[in-house]
């Protein structure tokens, strides 16, 4: 199984980036997703920038380096960017709207269906298919079951499968708002936020008056507030077609991170248990911790 | 413009009909529509009835089947989007790309509206949709303010219809799995948010709670109004600070903006609330009517009769409504 990196889904400083991709050259990766895929106003890199880190990473690393495009189109200064970035004629995009599957397509470039793009079955993975997605990383909603019934939807209607890449590791991106919650938790208004997610190197938990953590506010995007962790699934991620295990940055310890995978991907056996939640993995809440029968 | 109202069952279709709504939209009774609840949505009987309704009074009818297929379940999507084809309703409405081809593919002659499900904030993403399934409205999020409205809606190769009055979704609608991951079941898949099972009423400490799957979403004092527990807006703890840190419990209403919404091109405005009763589908519908009559009328006169309001309030959740996304210091 391939091991990628996903995008950074919180603001990091421009060092603190540059710092982290130094770092991830090193590491035992097939494929890096890079991009600012959660907000706009979120420039510590600007797209050149990033095609230029893009660049230097290609040659750093064995690793496929992939631009991932923004989620929440909205502004036309977004579209217009996310057009530029389609066309960039050197990486393979992933595409988080619709409106990047729609430029992609048009220009006849393959390309990656991101989570945020909602396929759930074979009938719509064809059409994406048709459009030019050659990978395929499911809502992360979607469990081991819909995985594989959706796939074998495809095997019937006679066309072939595209690379599977499960969002295996990380804070699960969950939604997306027009509000900043980032600014409204600061009491500021998201038109003068002053790029306060900064401050939040991997979001802001938001707990029940229980004190239950339930979500990670990341400006406009709602994670989870759980670290879905598959680790311990690795053999039923193998079972499902899963390509590829995709491990979201996170603020500290990725090289741990990735080099527990990389050995259970090695062959060392995966671990009986984890700390996190794998509920919708196997089609249950998100936020729950299923251990796999027979293990407990 | 256009007024667009919901039906949950045939009572309120035939309200929302008599009371002068251009359009009805309602769903089969199954998980192929977004309000998927119990003891809501038409069967066939009704179905055949209400359209034959509409059509007496040359209204249009909606049939919406969109939510996004489960693989195990496809038939039941295909099934929904043949029957709306027989049943001969005006458009359909529909999100999951997969469902779109099969009704562009076997059903030509079938209008197809973009559900707002579809998650399209931008003129490139309905392109796609048009070029490829050649659907002749969309419906928007309601996440664009009044500016990115316009702007879409004047490079949108398609006509374009609005949320107006009604439940307030503060998610991107189609981007929203905050409900799956504490109940398992989600708006894309199951076509239900925080849902009624799941819920859990109690007195706690001389305290009402509500609860979904457990979890506290909100717990009241005595005298403050409580809320369907609709997670996301729920009071939360975020920095030590106990509050609705996602939204209030708020209705949208824009009857305010019916003028602008009329000279961007809006070509429908949207009542959210299928799953409210005949008697409120009714109340909204008289009250959209006369607003829009009145702007028709003489749109340099235009403005909102204090008498629409009350009655709109009276409706609206919290007894609170906002301009929303609309207003950008919403945002």
């Amino acid at each position: 199984m391939k091991l990628s990196l996903g995008p950074v889904l919180f603001f990091w400083e421009r060092d603190t980036l540059m710092q982290f991709y130094a770092d991830m050259a090193e590491q035992p990766l097939d494929i890096i997703y890079m991009g600012e895929t959660v907000c706009s106003k979120r420039r510590s890199l600007s797209l050149d920038q990033w095609l230029g880190l893009a660049r230097d990473m290609q040659q750093q690393s064995q690793a496929q380096v992939v631009m991932s495009g923004l989620t929440l189109v909205e502004a036309a200064s977004e579209l217009s960017s996310l057009k530029r970035m389609c066309a960039n004629g050197e990486f393979l995009i992933e595409a988080n709207d619709m409106s990047a599957v729609h430029y992609l397509s048009e220009l006849k470039v393959p390309f990656v269906g991101g989570p945020a793009l909602n396929i759930y079955n074979g009938h719509t993975l064809a059409e994406f298919i048709a459009c030019g997605m050659q990978r395929w990383s499911p809502p992360v909603e979607c469990s081991a079951h819909i995985i594989s019934a959706a796939l074998n939807q495809l095997d019937e209607l006679g066309v072939a499968r595209p690379e599977v890449e499960v969002f295996a590791y990380g804070h699960l991106p969950l939604a997306y708002s027009a509000r900043c919650f980032t600014a409204r938790a600061e009491n500021r208004p998201k038109d003068d936020c002053e790029l306060c997610c900064i401050k939040y190197e991997e979001g802001i938990p938001l707990l029940s008056q229980e004190g239950q953590a339930l979500f990670t506010i990341n400006g406009i995007q709602t994670m989870s507030a759980e670290i879905n962790n598959l680790l311990a699934d690795f053999p039923s991620l193998k079972a499902a077609g899963t390509d590829i295990a995709r491990l979201s940055p996170r603020a500290q310890g990725m090289s741990q991170i990735i080099a527990a995978w990389d050995s259970v991907r090695q062959g060392q056996p995966a671990p009986l248990a984890v700390q996190g939640c794998n509920g919708y993995w196997h089609g249950r809440p998100g936020m729950v911790s299923i251990e796999e029968a027979g293990l407990c | 413009m256009q007024l667009v109202c919901p039906a949950g069952s045939l009572p309120a279709l035939k309200a929302a009909v008599r009371q002068g709504a251009d359009a009805v939209y309602v769903g089969f009774r199954d998980d192929t529509n977004a309000r998927h609840f119990a003891g809501l949505n038409l069967d066939d009987k009704q179905l055949e009835n209400g359209v034959a309704f509409a059509q007496q009074h040359n209204k249009h009818v909606y049939i919406a089947v969109n939510t996004y297929a489960q693989p195990d379940g496809w038939q039941r999507w295909q099934r929904a989007v043949d029957q709306a084809a027989d049943l001969g309703v005006n458009a359909l409405i529909a999100a999951d790309p997969g469902v779109l081809a099969y009704a562009s593919k076997q059903h030509p002659q079938l209008n197809l509206h973009l559900s707002v499900q579809g998650s399209a904030t931008n003129a490139a993403a309905l392109a796609f949709y048009q070029d490829r399934y050649n659907i002749k409205r969309a419906v928007l999020p309601r996440v664009l303010s009044l500016a990115q409205v316009k702007h879409v809606a004047s490079q949108s190769p398609v006509p374009i219809e609005v949320f107006a009055f009604g439940s307030l979704c503060i998610m991107a609608e189609g981007r929203c799995h905050l409900s799956s991951y504490l109940t398992g079941e989600s708006p894309n898949l199951c076509g239900v948010c925080s849902p009624a099972k799941a819920v859990r009423w109690s007195n706690e400490e001389g305290e009402l709670t509500s609860r979904l799957n457990e979890v506290l979403i909100d717990r009241y004092s005595e005298g403050e109004s409580a809320g369907y527990p609709t997670l996301c807006k729920g009071r939360f703890m975020v920095n030590g600070q106990r509050f609705h840190a996602l939204e209030e419990p708020t209705s949208l209403d824009t009857m305010d903006l019916i003028p602008e919404l009329s000279k961007i091109g809006v070509s429908a405005v949207k009542i959210e609330g299928r799953q409210r009763s005949p008697a409120y589908v009714e109340q909204v519908t008289r009250v959209w009517r006369a607003a829009l009559d009145s702007y028709n009328k003489a749109p340099e006169q235009y403005k909102v009769e204090p008498v629409w309001r009350q009655t709109l309030a009276g409706l609206s959740e919290g007894s609170q409504t906002t301009l929303g996304a609309y207003h950008r210091a919403w945002q």
